[in-house]
């Protein structure tokens, strides 16, 4: 088993092998938790702690879910980043968290980078659960498995990635992943919604959706946050609809096994069609949510296995 | 008292030759150069075959005082540019509050006493750096402001700032703009780009940088003012620079060593020592600066010494303030480029002490008789790593803390006045 990270801050960070290895893991947890008794104690006797500095309510449950499905102690904090006291430091919140001996900080916060600022703190394993618009590791994971499971495979596939790029962390880690995974992948984006030298990443660029899906088997769509929709990146919500949501139409356009993807959560009849959202034969996006719970313990699992070594070796002396 | 400085290699920023010969100094000015006769009771110095130049003059110099002295007092900063060879602090008004008025002028003048090198202060251009009201550019000037800048803030208001451009031009004052656009450059804490967008950054488009400059060139044009770019930053800003210069236009422009020794690259894994306004740019651009300063078409090298305490640094990227001290590394970065061959060192002398010197009014920044005897003996091959610990400046946020260098200040005179040894 590869993967020897202290931490899980990005994509950015992990060999091809490390991220098969979180996948092969993930496989076996998918099969767990379909069972009635999901228990594991791979986690037993450590605390996890989830610091959501920004509001989540499916990736806070899907951390909390998976951390108890693996016998931990799961602590959850919701300190939306205005209340979080006057004054104090998001270095001072790690410090004293840090004083807490927990074993696992799940992290979300709104500022890129700032979750590698506090795993530069703090003595336990740090997943990232999204920082900014940076990375949003355990996403991209769990889009690789669904994959993985709907494709048999997760190289060489024609990937399309279409939405708002240019704010979302989710097509950064899924960019960066896909990308080392070396399978083609095509960026659609009204150019306001691009970010600047992508194409310097191995993409190729679309503007118009329909030339940009031709031939994909696989059509990610992203979500569009409601407070870009009026006037300021997009004219309004309807045109962008109109020339960006995904529907039937559109998607004929790609291969006709093409599978659907979205990390929600999702804003019908704005970047998708509520039927084809819905639509069994098409859309994985459920299986995703599904795939997300295990993915995350799979990661859990393999940092609390590292972190375990470290403090063995550090208990008998050994240097690392 | 008269000083001998022997066996030195001169470095002539007017000539721009490097000769190795003697220095004479006398009641505080340069006597000699050259093949001198010193009378019988001067002190002699032996330079050691190292270099001896014009003091640097320093456009751009972050104090905090009033408001920060935490951050740096004149004090603390007159000790680092001692250190660092700096012998003209030319201060920004971006105080708190901002100095925009006689009396926060002659606060600040009377404070400076305590640097032990010498301060000259620019004063606010509009009234609490605000873009609307003019300051008294008269009454500022008759106490010595040097010149006028609302620093790195710019005014949207262009009716204002074009009166007071106009009616600083008929006092022959020095305005020092920010060419920055800011509808494009507010919040940003990178330039747009592949870096930027890999690290999921705000970002600037370079291009914010021309299009602040173009304007500004239009109102300098129309009002007639004496006018000084303080960073040109990006390759795309030179054209509209050149222009302007080759048309007759009265304007010259700086850039930070910073720019010219760094790249957005080096920000690495979030550094926010390495955040800077306007923010550190491709490698293409830093290029194109090297060469636009070793060309002339750039006129000024300054350090633009911003000090920062730890706190406003530990942030995210995004929320840490930005700037950097470099009061006291200013000369070892510059010897990067004299080492790399992209300048030599009167070419760098010229940048960063007789140019900013001349386009102040200044008789500092050159090797000449008459001229005042502030100067720097260094030697530009002496390596050592930087410990931030080991500045002067109350504040150590320096982007080359760790980093292998080399040059040294041996020693630093103002006035023909040692105010800097370097120990052993």
């Amino acid at each position: 088993m590869s993967f020897r990270a202290r931490h899980l801050l990005g994509i950015d960070h992990l060999a091809p092998q490390d991220i098969t290895s979180v996948l092969d893991l993930a496989d076996r947890y998918v099969d767990l938790n379909r069972r009635t008794v999901k228990q594991s104690d791979a986690l037993a006797g450590m605390t996890q702690i989830n610091m959501f500095f920004e509001n989540s309510t499916r990736t806070q449950a899907s951390f909390e879910l998976a951390g108890k499905r693996l016998g931990a102690d799961v602590m959850n904090m919701s300190v939306a980043h205005s209340s979080v006291k006057k004054g104090e430091t998001l270095i001072d919140t790690a410090l004293t968290l840090n004083a807490m001996h927990p074993d696992l900080l799940v992290i979300r916060h709104p500022s890129s980078g700032a979750v590698n600022l506090l795993a530069s703190k703090v003595n336990c394993a740090v997943i990232n659960a999204g920082d900014g618009r940076h990375e949003h590791p355990t996403q991209a994971l769990l889009d690789a498995l669904t994959i993985r499971r709907a494709k048999g495979r997760i190289q060489r596939l024609t990937i399309a990635i279409c939405g708002d790029i240019a704010h979302s962390r989710v097509a950064r880690s899924n960019l960066i992943l896909l990308g080392k995974m070396e399978n083609r992948l095509r960026l659609i984006a009204p150019p306001t919604l691009m970010p600047a030298g992508v194409q310097d990443f191995g993409c190729e660029l679309f503007d118009d959706m329909r030339q940009g899906l031709e031939g994909a088997d696989v059509v990610m769509m992203l979500r569009l946050q409601s407070e870009r929709m009026d006037g300021g990146f997009i004219p309004s919500s309807r045109e962008y609809y109109h020339r960006y949501g995904l529907d039937a139409e559109k998607l004929a356009h790609a291969r006709p096994d093409a599978i659907v993807m979205h990390p929600g959560p999702m804003n019908r009849g704005v970047e998708i069609d509520g039927e084809l959202a819905d639509d069994i034969r098409r859309s994985v996006i459920q299986e995703q949510v599904e795939m997300g719970v295990a993915v995350r313990m799979a990661c859990m699992d393999l940092l609390a296995r590292n972190l375990r070594a470290e403090r063995g070796r550090q208990a008998v002396g050994v240097m690392v | 008292m008269t000083l001998h400085l022997t066996n030195a290699r001169l470095i002539d920023p007017e000539g721009l030759t490097v000769t190795l010969g003697s220095l004479l100094v006398d009641r505080g000015l340069i006597a000699g150069i050259g093949e001198v006769t010193a009378p019988k009771d001067a002190t002699v110095i032996d330079c050691g075959g190292k270099c001896l130049a014009p003091g640097i003059v320093d456009l751009g110099v972050k104090i905090g005082e009033p408001g920060e002295r935490h951050k740096e007092s004149f004090r603390s900063a007159g000790l680092a540019a001692a250190a660092g060879g700096v012998t003209t602090i030319i201060a920004r008004p971006d105080t708190n509050p901002a100095i925009d008025t006689p009396e926060t002028l002659e606060f600040v003048t009377r404070r400076a006493a305590e640097a032990p090198v010498r301060v000259r202060h620019m004063a606010a251009l509009t009234k609490g750096r605000d873009g609307q009201e003019m300051t008294e550019i008269g009454f500022l000037m008759d106490i010595g402001a040097i010149a006028f800048t609302d620093a790195m803030r710019v005014s949207t208001n262009i009716k204002a700032l074009s009166r007071a451009m106009s009616y600083a031009r008929s006092l022959g004052a020095l305005i020092v703009g920010h060419p920055q656009e800011p509808g494009l450059s507010a919040g940003a804490a990178a330039t747009s780009g592949k870096f930027a967008s890999l690290y999921g950054l705000p970002a600037v488009s370079p291009m914010a940088e021309r299009i602040g400059l173009e304007r500004d060139l239009a109102l300098v044009e129309m009002t007639g003012v004496r006018y000084h770019a303080d960073q040109i930053t990006t390759a795309m800003a030179l054209p509209p620079l050149l222009r302007a210069k080759a048309a007759g236009v009265d304007v010259t422009a700086g850039t930070s060593i910073h720019h010219l020794t760094l790249n957005e690259l080096d920000v690495g894994d979030y550094r926010t020592f390495f955040k800077l306004s306007p923010p550190l740019r491709s490698e293409t651009d830093r290029l194109a600066m090297v060469e636009a300063v070793a060309s002339g078409a750039i006129d000024v090298i300054s350090s633009f010494h911003t000090p920062a305490d730890e706190e406003s640094k530990r942030l995210p990227f995004e929320e840490a303030a930005s700037g950097a001290v470099a009061l006291e590394t200013f000369l070892p970065a510059a010897m990067r480029l004299y080492h790399s061959g992209a300048m030599t060192l009167p070419q760098l002398f010229r940048a960063m002490a007789r140019n900013p010197a001349d386009r102040l009014g200044l008789p500092q920044g050159r090797l000449a008789v008459g001229a005042p005897a502030d100067l720097v003996l260094f030697d530009p091959d002496a390596p050592f790593v930087m410990d931030r610990f080991t500045l002067r400046s109350k504040s150590k946020n320096t982007p080359f803390d760790g980093a292998r260098m080399e040059g040294k200040v041996l020693a630093t005179y103002v006035a023909g006045t040692r105010v800097f040894a370097a120990e052993g």
